[in-house]
């Protein structure tokens, strides 16, 4: 007697889970950034993303190993140290229907490429980008980065003197219309986000505390599971709903807040912390910094605006991808050229 | 006070130049200079007369010293001259030295308050009252300062025979469609030429004839030659970072297309153009907009290339295509900015850390600018690499005459690039796989649709498949089969261009060397020293170069940088002939001259 197999669930293009992994995972047990990845294959598959539109990029860092560990149909480019950003830049505008992924780290972006990734957030450059955030350089076994907290120490018992830099008051500053942190440990969370990132036209600035558990998960880090799991306060509980589904889904009014993007898709908000209302920008600046000075994380969708144009529009650039025009769009007639001879005569 | 020309002392029986001198124009940086030099360049140019304009400007905004030569030669001699015959001296900074650097003989027009004719007796001198003039001839006092170098183009072009109605057209040409400023600055320039008609006597030291040796010519400068071969090869992303003298190079080509570039219904553009915020950026843009399937490029000097040198290492090893306009300047550090220098042909050649060797392309005219402009972007992509175009200042910013530039034919080669149904065919795709033996694999860009095709590009080891790999013999695989790619490279690049005279004594140059070297290998020969010229244009060397090498005795290499970094190249490329590379060279800023080139071979020669 045989028992069939139960089959796979599949999504609205017929795919099931197992088409959006990668390859096996390279790094240590434990570590945040696979709790990462796993979220992001969940979040593409229940998205129902078409895979050959993703291309994933990433800087160097342990972090920036993990593209080639998720959406194994998409493009990958795993670039140089903290220079991912302009990979996305070059891409994005080369093909505007991609659906661009960039994951980078801590060091990756707040320290050699933060020039990098201040310059694309303020393009808004139409991408994910997820810092996956653990206060250390894990791949070069553990220093310093510059997310780490003021007083917090490494393994080895060194102290940081400096204040840290934080991506998502700096993201807000530039102007980036999607700015949320998340917690690797919070996969529900997390996978909200990163679906509701999926339908937003924009630069998406995720800032993921992400516990380094070879060198940065001891009792005097600020970036351990438990001193995270602690500190954490969520803002609120988000719901994402696809602009396909929208017919069907009733939200609840009362404390629940909608906002809606421009594609029909909508994130539901249901406030936890009081009184915080994502889409002002000055009062999500405020509340960071509050919390931040009592030693919190909050998490959440910190701050959205749905409505700026991204570059590809910025640049009023043609609707189709530029990679694939060809040489009767491209290349001007003898005519043209005569013309630009005479006027140079 | 009505000045007139002293004859100055000449050597007995010197004839006319005719059609044959240069003429040195010293001002202040920022006084509107460069308008009045254009104009008179463009006279002579106009009136038949082969003409090339040197601007050595100093890398400052207004208020330095800045000097323009316009040389006109009769042969077809475009290099800078050392020597000129006539100075317009605006500048009463450097008056005093430019006088005691003069040569003799020369013609001297200057400001009159300035004073400078008791400074050297073997000079003619033309005091000229600058400031009375200006004032009756330009109803706008705020213009005066702007205006009053259009007078001396008018003395000059007295002086020299030049026809005004010619002045007059050329100040229409440069001041394009303002009617008003045209207005005014012919006013000016005729002030110049009527003051001088009545109270200058004619000299017979040089002259202007009408000739027919520009019929059909057009006048243009190297970045903006390239800037339309970009245009005609039909580049779709272009980040970029300004930087002198590179930064024209993309503004013209900004101005280009906004004309050529944009759908005439919907206003929408085809070619994306990002300012980025540095070099880095601008080369992570090209090489991740080449990968996705565009044509890309930017444009750069030496500062931006150090910077982008790891990302070029990064193309290299991943093989993504873009276009590097290099346009050199004078190092090392900033230098001088505004100065040239052929000083980046190492750091070209193989830019980046770990082993790397790249195409370069080295035009020598504004033909060549255009054309290998054009054909970069071919190379690009048949080679999926990064391409250096490695121009100067001196081709990319200074004035060229040059025939009308031939419509590019040759339809665009994108490559080996495999499409939804090409990939649906295909049983064991390798991105990295040497299927046809040239060391040029297959890719596939994305967002290709059909679930096949996609893969991962690491700037870390690699196999055949793209995958990750430390083994030896993986790495081996791809960075040997790179050499072989490099190898291919060379019967695709552009083949040198000989002048030989039938010797077995070889010179060899690239680039904006050719003009000096062409006068140079004609005063040598004129001397009794014939020989056989090799220009290169581009690396990997050919075998046309190999086999120059194998025959010649000696091989001249003229180059613009201190330390024979083209022999370098070749002594490495050639160890069996280490010692028949004698590097000739000129590196102090400013255009390479005839003179200097023939004064160091003939010392090797005396040897
Ligand atoms: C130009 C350059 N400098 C230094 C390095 C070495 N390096 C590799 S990863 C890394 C830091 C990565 O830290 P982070 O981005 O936080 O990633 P994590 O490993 O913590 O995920 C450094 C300094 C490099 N690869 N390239
Ligand atoms: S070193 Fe840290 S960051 Fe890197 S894989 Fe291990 S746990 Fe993750
Ligand atoms: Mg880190």
């Amino acid at each position: 007697m045989t028992t069939a197999t139960p089959a796979a669930p599949t999504n609205q293009l017929g795919f099931t889970k197992q088409d959006y992994v990668g390859s096996k995972s390279t790094l240590c047990a434990g570590c945040g950034h696979d709790a990462i990845t796993a979220q992001i294959i969940n979040a593409a598959f229940e998205s129902s993303i078409e895979g050959y539109r993703v291309t994933k990029y990433s800087g160097i860092g342990c972090s920036s190993k993990t593209p080639a560990y998720f959406i194994n149909q998409g493009w990958g480019f795993n670039s140089v140290h903290g220079r991912m950003p302009s990979i996305a830049t070059g891409a994005s505008l080369a093909n505007r229907n991609l659906i661009n992924i960039g994951v980078s780290g801590d060091g990756d972006s707040m320290s050699i490429g933060m020039g990098q990734f201040v310059h694309a957030v303020r393009r808004n450059v139409p991408m994910i980008y997820i810092i996956e955030d653990n206060g250390v350089y894990g791949l070069t076994k553990g220093q310093f980065s510059a997310t780490a907290d003021k007083g917090s120490h490494l393994k080895n018992g060194a102290v940081n003197d400096l204040p840290p830099i934080d991506p998502c008051t700096l993201a807000i500053e530039l102007g980036c219309g999607f700015v949320a942190r998340c917690f690797s440990g919070n996969p529900k969370q997390l996978n909200a986000i990163l679906k509701s990132a999926f339908a937003y036209q924009g630069m998406v600035v995720l800032d993921i505390i992400s516990p380094c558990v070879t060198f940065n998960n001891h009792d005097a880090s600020t970036r351990s599971y438990k001193h995270v799991k602690d500190h954490d306060f969520p803002l609120h509980d988000l719901g994402f709903i696809q602009y396909s589904e929208v017919e069907d889904v009733e939200i609840a009014a009362g404390t629940t807040e909608v906002v809606a993007f421009p594609d029909g898709s909508k994130v539901a908000i249901k406030a936890i912390h009081e009184g915080y209302d994502p889409t002002d920008r000055f009062g999500a600046m405020k509340a960071i910094h509050e919390s931040m000075a009592k030693g919190e994380f909050l998490t959440g969708l910190l701050y959205i605006n749905p409505t700026q144009p991204p570059l590809p529009d910025v640049l009023n650039l043609v609707d189709g991808p530029l990679s694939s025009l060809g040489e009767s769009d491209l290349k001007p007639s003898p005519e043209v050229l005569d013309k630009i001879m005479k006027d140079l005569m | 006070m009505t000045a007139t020309l002293a004859t100055p002392m000449r050597p007995s029986g010197a004839k006319t130049r005719i059609n044959d001198f240069s003429i040195q124009v010293a001002t202040v940086n920022g006084s509107g200079s460069q308008t009045a030099n254009t104009v008179l360049l463009r006279a002579i140019f106009q009136m038949g007369v082969l003409v090339s304009g040197k601007n050595l400007f100093p890398s400052n905004i207004a208020g330095l010293p800045t000097w323009f030569t316009i040389r006109a030669s009769a042969k077809g001699y475009v290099a800078r001259k050392a020597s000129n015959e006539m100075l317009i001296l605006m500048n009463p900074e450097t008056a005093k030295e430019d006088i005691a650097k003069s040569d003799a003989h020369a013609l001297v027009i200057y400001d009159e308050p300035l004073q400078l004719d008791k400074l050297r007796e073997d000079l003619a001198y033309i005091p000229v009252p600058f400031q009375k003039l200006v004032t009756a001839s330009c109803p706008e006092p705020k213009l005066h300062k702007l205006v009053k170098n259009m007078i001396y183009v008018g003395v000059a072009a007295r002086l020299l025979s030049i026809d005004m109605e010619e002045v007059k057209k050329a100040i229409t040409k440069q001041l394009k469609g303002k009617a008003k400023a045209i207005e005014i600055n012919q006013a000016a320039a005729v002030a110049g030429y009527d003051w001088a008609m009545e109270n200058i006597q004619d000299q017979d030291h040089i002259k202007v004839v009408r000739d027919d040796k520009t019929q059909g010519l057009i006048i243009v400068d190297g970045n903006e030659a390239c800037a339309l071969g970009a245009l005609f090869a039909g580049v779709t992303v272009v980040g970029w970072y300004p930087i002198t003298p590179a930064s024209s190079l993309v503004e013209t080509f900004i101005e280009y297309a906004e004309e050529y570039r944009k759908d005439p219904k919907t206003g929408k553009s085809n070619v994306a153009i990002v300012q980025m915020e540095d070099e880095l950026a601008s080369a992570g843009v090209v090489l991740s907009a080449g990968w996705a399937g565009a044509r890309s490029m930017t444009s750069t000097a030496g500062p931006g290339v150090s910077l982008m040198s790891e990302f070029i290492g990064l193309g290299y090893y991943v093989e993504a295509p873009g276009v590097f306009f290099n346009v050199a300047r004078t190092g090392p550090s900033t230098g001088l900015p505004t100065r040239t220098q052929q000083s980046d042909v190492e750091l070209c050649a193989k830019c980046s850390h770990g082993d790397t060797q790249h195409i370069n392309l080295y035009p020598g005219n504004m033909e060549e600018c255009f054309q290998f402009a054009y054909d970069a972007f071919d190379l690009a992509e048949r080679f999926q690499t990064p391409i250096f175009v490695v121009t100067d200042l001196d081709l990319g910013m200074q004035n060229w005459s040059s025939r009308p530039f031939a419509y590019p034919a040759t339809p665009y080669d994108r490559g080996k690039v495999l499409d939804q149904k090409q990939l649906a065919e295909i049983k064991d795709w390798g991105r990295y796989k040497d299927v046809d033996g040239d060391g040029i694999c297959y890719r596939s860009l994305p967002g290709t649709p059909g679930g096949k095709g996609s893969y991962f590009t690491r700037g870390s080891g690699h196999n055949e498949y793209a995958q990750y790999s430390e083994k030896p013999e993986d790495y081996l695989q791809v960075v040997d089969r790179l050499k072989r790619k490099y190898e291919t490279a060379k019967t695709h690049v552009p083949t040198p261009v000989f002048r030989n005279l039938g010797s077995p004594k070889g010179v060899l140059a690239f680039g904006s060397s050719d003009p000096a070297v062409i006068e140079a290998q004609d005063l040598l020969a004129e001397g009794g020293l014939k020989t056989d010229y090799l220009r290169l244009r581009a690396l990997p060397f050919t075998a046309e170069v190999d086999a120059f090498v194998q025959e010649k005795q000696v091989v001249y290499v003229v180059e613009q940088n201190r330390d024979g970094q083209m022999a370098n190249l070749f002594r490495e490329t050639y160890p069996e002939f280490a010692t028949k590379f004698k590097s000739i060279l000129h590196y102090n800023g400013h255009a390479i001259d005839a003179q200097g080139i023939v004064d160091q071979i003939t010392a090797f020669e005396q040897q």
